[in-house]
């Protein structure tokens, strides 16, 4: 029971973050309840037809269907992050005098809700996918250890979602005006960290073959199969042995979505305030 | 033993000079959630590709922090990993389902 416990909490810690990222980020925006419970309901459904369809997916694209389908929902996540952070840079500003000026709910922040509900969509997709392979192999052994393995599994479900609520009220004891920035941060390195995630499986799919040498070794100082290991990975895309090919993945996303945040953030900063829209 | 030994020896010498892609998989089953074989020897800083026939009635996944490989395989089916250039050292694998049991390592010589 407690390796199954262990088993599903790993897997469910990466969704339980980032779920717990996106609620915090989306503190104040009227309705972001549907778009997390929509993006979970839609992950977890996701994540058992990609389980029942294991073997179809992986034979698709010679082989590599399962390598593709991974990179691509990853980029996916990546991209919606990146477009959230950028509107939010846009019109923080506007949100900020809003806030100010009627001291009421954010309204401009529901327009990149759907976009974070992607994010969580593809977080519990991925992660349940597997969970959903896990506990149906061992539902399908039979015998008397299974009840036991699927309450260490119920319980390893809770404990992510306690993972999740933690993330979250840990994020809330921020100031609400730094909140914003904490959460753009800790987006831009879960997408960082996803974009070398991405790499790694096109590199497994054949897809990329230069910089695959490791450019350092941290798995003395951490071993990324750990749980903090684990949670470092989700978070700032933690990896123990880099090589270049992820390394200038992770730069360049971090580098892109800053870049970003700035070109769209500068105007609306210079210029006096407009009534609102 | 031996004869297995040079011939996978001898195959990896042939992807050597071949694309990953075409390089002759190395044959492993997975059975009663056991690898065989457990040790996989491969050739130092060479691609090799490991084709992975999971003879269980469930799907299981591949492993490995080491190699950074993570595939699942579903059951009764198979699927080839591709593993990188490694230097020379252990790497070690596993089910992760099944990690009790589940449990390999791919010699890099």
């Amino acid at each position: 029971m407690l390796s199954a416990l262990l088993i599903v909490f790993r897997e469910v810690i990466e969704a339980g973050l980032i779920v717990g990222i996106v609620l915090a980020a989306t503190q104040g925006v009227p309705r972001r309840g549907q778009a997390v419970s929509g993006g979970v309901l839609a992950g977890v459904l996701g994540a058992c037809v990609v389980a029942a369809f294991a073997g179809e997916l992986a034979a698709l694209f010679q082989g590599n269907g399962q390598e593709l389908f991974n990179a691509s929902i990853l980029l996916l996540a990546v991209a919606m992050l990146t477009w959230h952070n950028v509107w939010m840079a846009s019109h923080g500003r506007e949100m900020a005098r809003e806030l100010k000026a009627a001291g009421h709910d954010v309204v401009t922040g529901k327009r990149t809700l759907a976009a974070l509900g992607v994010v969580v969509g593809v977080a519990v997709l991925r992660e349940g996918s597997e969970v959903v392979l896990f506990l149906y192999g061992i539902a399908a052994q039979g015998g008397t250890t299974s009840a036991g393995l699927l309450t260490g599994g119920a319980l390893g479900l809770a404990a992510g979602a306690a993972v999740s609520a933690l993330m979250y009220f840990g994020l809330l004891t921020i100031p609400a005006g730094r909140l914003f920035q904490v959460t753009s941060g800790l987006i831009t390195l879960l997408a960082a960290g996803m974009a070398a995630q991405a790499v790694l499986f096109l590199q497994n799919g054949g897809y990329i073959n230069v910089l695959g040498g490791t450019v350092w070794e941290t798995s003395w100082l951490l071993r990324e199969s750990s749980i903090p290991g684990r949670l470092l990975h989700t978070l700032i895309g933690y990896v123990e042995a880099p090589d270049g090919a992820q390394i200038l993945a992770y730069i360049v996303t971090i580098a892109t979505i800053l870049l970003l945040m700035r070109l769209v953030g500068k105007p609306v900063a210079r210029t006096r305030p407009q009534p609102a829209e | 033993m031996k004869n297995t030994t040079l011939s996978l020896l001898l195959l990896a010498a042939v992807s050597a000079s071949v694309p990953a892609l075409a390089a002759d998989p190395i044959k492993v089953t997975l059975q009663n959630h056991k690898f065989t074989p457990a040790e996989i020897r491969v050739k130092a800083n060479t691609p090799s590709v490991i084709a992975l026939t999971n003879k269980d009635a469930t799907a299981e996944e591949f492993d490995s922090t080491a190699l950074k490989v993570e595939k699942v395989v579903a059951g009764n089916s198979s699927g080839n990993i591709r593993i990188r250039a490694l230097a020379p050292g252990r790497y070690p694998f596993m089910g992760e389902y099944h990690a009790d049991t589940a449990q390999g390592v791919v010699v890099a010589e």
